[in-house]
């Protein structure tokens, strides 16, 4: 197997999922490329299985029906680690970014992982219909009160929100058009109207109430009529605004970090190309999702090294990505709270974005609390030789004979998913380990002991570099 | 040399119970409204002829006697949401109309170290960093267990762990990578690097007689307690106890938490107090919300007006602000209505003890008191 696939199997595999161990990257290299992309897009047809939610409610029916925030944070957390699905999962977590929608408001969080598995079952199918059912989805229309937009009291924060962070972006129309899309939204509600009674969360169901819908007139970017909530979706989707902020939100979210959303009016996409050629596809395909991603995936743009540890991972994907890495939670086990906590110290609570503008991400991922504390959660996942993560990586290094620093070095860092380092950093890693000279696992007990705590140090320091905080 | 103030932030987390931590004495309708969950007659510790501690809160009694201790009465802001989080979130952001993401004391933090020269002024005792302290380009630790605090924790035998953070602070030194995200990891790493090792630094140097019990919330305020006390320049010091939250069995459940709580904030100023440390220090407690006027049958509900502290040398005692009226016309959807806005407390603190100008970091000007000493 030619280093140079597997080294790309490993960026694919980062980038459309949670990482991967150096035995599924062997296997999916050997499958290639193109077909891994198929099954990843495509995993009805390849005979890969869902997560068997069976298995979440016999064994976690606190994940599965939560009664506090955390068990819905850690039900997200948990289909991420665990799901023969990974890029479905990505999506779910891409959308969940874009559509932040945040528990801290809704305050029940049943209802939001209802939304989060609306993302999982129809987030790679197809946009329009994905707007569609974001109007109509309970948690939604709750956190940006289209509760209270009535029509003989509009609220505008649905309407706005529609246009600014979900489709168009700021600055692609005017403040008439927000009321507009207010008044098109109004009587698309839900029951009952509260989240909660003291002991138990209220499920919570759309319904459409004509009689409290404004069927006026109105004009919104120009088209004029009776609209309803349906014909502004169909009308935003008819501006070119809105496939170029979908496709630079693709193109963020996958291929390298921009900019944060906010300053997306005034400066330019990173590669203004690779972003117009997403936007064409997404037009193109009738606003396709998985058509769009096949596109990507394929593209020079996301294959090119220059991407290949251009983001810096989120907590989701450091957590969830460090699990897969060491063959953790293969069995229904206690400590899954902790785990979703997790990514909530590391600064992202799933279920519970910051705000409707979701996280920050890029390098503001990183403060001085939340890299101790990512570095650290990684550092210790690949300290426990227990793991069969990390046995194999020893076992792979044992098998090879004497090995130099550079060798105990490069090793390491091929088998924790061919990582790319500065030559200076790979220079201090070098001499790191040259202080305990050639390593070799030898026959003893205690040879091995010392060829495991040498290899697994190495892990740590390799999880504590600048560098392996990208993904 | 005059001490800088200090600032430690205690949180009640989960909506504490207002009416049964600060008992009105003279208010029948007290015990119409509270049938349950009460405190029975004669158990409250009396302040004066109108008001009483909860029971388990005559540790702290001796603060009110010596005018040490401030209680600031219907403390909230208009249109609680009465949900947790929501409520947390405008505590910590102090924007109430819409959805903010930098805290109020992260700004308080650039405003006192803007050129970052000390990467301890903000320090938390906890997991993970509480959204008053988020803000973009401050530096704040974030401590779990002091004795164990640093990067590379995980990493087994001193030798090894010496070697591997000197290995880490080459790692991360500027003249490795390029491009301004490699150099803000870099710089951002260093700085995690420096807190780490003057945080180590405080038990190694701290002594006292103080017997703190082993509860979490005791543990955090001795650890607060060391750092202040092994002066690295922290200004503010954050921490929370939880859960509040108390729907269902709240007699045992409330009666715990003071007893931990209580017990820990008059270790905490004993200890500070013995080694000279107590003058430039103000404790405040707050919570998200207070709870509903009538029980439940077993616990309380969200509800909305709060109670707050502020404990110190320099505080001056009393009641602050009203108690809500208890009058049924006077309720708000049950609650009682607050009547003195947070970001007051927040303004006098800042103003009266930190002397900082506080309208840029609580966003206006807001009613102060007068519950800090010249």
């Amino acid at each position: 197997m030619a280093s140079k696939d597997i080294a790309l199997m490993a960026h694919l595999m980062r980038r459309a999922g949670f990482g991967a161990t150096y035995e599924e990257l062997e296997a999916r290299a050997a499958k290639g490329y193109k077909a891994t992309i198929e099954e990843l897009l495509d995993p009805d047809a390849n005979g890969i299985p869902e997560y068997d939610d069976l298995t979440l409610a016999r064994y976690y029916p606190d994940l599965d029906i939560p009664s506090a925030p955390s068990m819905g944070t850690a039900n997200m957390m948990f289909h991420f680690y665990t799901s023969p699905r990974p890029l479905v999962e990505k999506m779910t977590l891409f959308w969940h970014m874009v559509f932040a929608t945040g528990n801290s408001k809704v305050d029940n969080p049943p209802e939001m992982l209802q939304q989060i598995e609306m993302f999982r079952q129809h987030g790679m199918g197809n946009y329009r219909d994905m707007l569609i059912r974001l109007a109509k989805d309970p948690a939604m229309i709750f956190f940006l009160d289209n509760s209270e937009n009535h029509k003989r009291a509009p609220n505008e924060n649905w309407g706005r929100e529609l246009l600014e962070l979900f489709s168009m972006g700021q600055g692609q129309y005017t403040e008439d058009d927000v009321k507009m899309a207010a008044r098109a939204f109004t009587g698309w509600t839900i029951l009952p109207k509260i989240p909660r009674t003291p002991y138990q969360r209220h499920h919570w169901k759309f319904i459409y109430k004509n009689e409290d819908h404004d069927n006026a007139d109105k004009e919104f970017l120009g088209h004029k009529g009776n609209l309803n909530g349906e014909d502004i979706i169909d009308i935003v989707l008819k501006q070119p605004a809105t496939a170029q902020f979908m496709a630079r939100h693709l193109y963020n979210f996958f291929v390298a970090d921009e900019v944060q959303v906010p300053s997306w009016l005034d400066v330019e996409p990173k590669d203004p190309q690779a972003v117009n050629a997403i936007a064409d596809v997404f037009v193109k395909s009738n606003f396709d999702i998985t058509e769009t991603l096949r596109f990507i995936f394929n593209s020079d743009f996301f294959k090119d090294e220059s991407a290949w540890f251009a983001k810096v991972k989120n907590p989701a994907e450091v957590v969830a990505g460090t699990i897969r890495l060491i063959g953790d939670f293969k069995e229904p086990k206690p400590g899954v709270l902790d785990v979703g906590l997790e990514g909530a110290y590391q600064g992202q609570e799933l279920i519970n974005p910051p705000s409707v503008e979701g996280w920050h991400t890029g390098q503001e991922w990183i403060d001085t609390g939340s890299l101790v504390r990512r570095v650290n959660y990684v550092a210790d996942a690949l300290g426990d030789a227990s793991k069969p993560g990390v046995q194999s990586i020893i076992n792979r290094l044992g098998s090879k004979g004497t090995l130099s620093s550079e060798d105990l070095v490069d090793g390491c860092l091929e088998l924790l998913g061919a990582v790319r380092v500065d030559d200076g950093t790979r220079q201090q890693l070098v001499d790191h380990a040259k202080s305990g000279g050639d390593l070799n696992r030898g026959s003893s007990e205690e040879e091995t002991r010392v060829f495991g705590q040498r290899v697994t140090e190495m892990l740590q320091l390799i999880a504590a570099t600048r560098e392996y905080q990208f993904g | 040399m005059a001490k800088d103030p200090v600032l430690v932030i205690f949180q009640l987390t989960g909506g504490n119970d207002y009416l049964n931590t600060i008992i009105p004495l003279q208010e029948p309708t007290y015990r119409d409204f509270r049938k349950l969950v009460v405190i029975p007659e004669g158990q409250e510790v009396p302040l004066d002829d109108n008001y009483g501690f909860h029971p388990e809160m005559a540790p702290l009694k001796p603060f009110w006697d010596d005018g040490k201790m401030a209680l600031i009465h219907g403390i909230g802001y208009e249109n609680s949401p009465r949900s947790h989080f929501r409520s947390m979130d405008i505590w910590h952001t102090c924007e109430p109309n819409k959805v903010g993401t930098e805290g109020w004391v992260g700004r308080t933090l650039k405003v006192i170290d803007p050129d970052k020269e000390n990467v301890l002024t903000g320090v938390n005792f906890g997991q993970g960093l509480p959204r008053a302290m988020a803000m973009p380009g401050v530096p704040v630790a974030s401590v779990s267990d002091i004795e164990n605090y640093g990067v590379l924790t995980g990493i087994t035998g001193e030798e090894q762990r010496a070697r591997a953070l000197d290995r880490f602070a080459r790692l991360y030194s500027p003249a490795i990578g390029t491009g301004p995200v490699m150099d803000y990891l870099g710089q951002t790493g260093l700085d995690a690097l420096k807190g780490a090792d003057i945080l180590k630094t405080a038990p190694e140097k701290y002594s006292s007689n103080v017997e703190y019990a082993a509860t979490p919330i005791a543990q955090k305020l001795r650890g607060i307690s060391m750092v202040h006390q092994a002066n690295l320049g922290t200004r503010i010091f954050y921490t929370q106890h939880a859960s509040f939250d108390t729907h269902a069995s709240q007699m045992p459940a409330h009666q715990q938490l003071w007893k931990e709580c209580s017990r820990a904030v008059a270790d905490f100023f004993s200890d500070l107090r013995e080694n000279d440390a107590a003058d430039n220090v103000v404790l405040i407690m707050f919570s998200e919300f207070g709870r509903r006027v009538r029980d439940n049958g077993s616990g309380t509900d969200h509800g909305s007006a709060g109670i707050a502290f502020a404990i110190g040398d320099s505080v001056n005692g009393g009641h602050f602000s009203e108690y809500p009226s208890m009058k049924l016309e006077d309720l708000q959807e049950g609650d009682l209505a607050p009547n003195y806005d947070f970001r007051g407390f927040y303004s006098t603190l800042l103003e009266k003890h930190m002397g900082l100008d506080p309208t840029e970091i609580v966003g206006g000007t807001f009613e102060q008191l007068d519950f800090i000493a010249k």
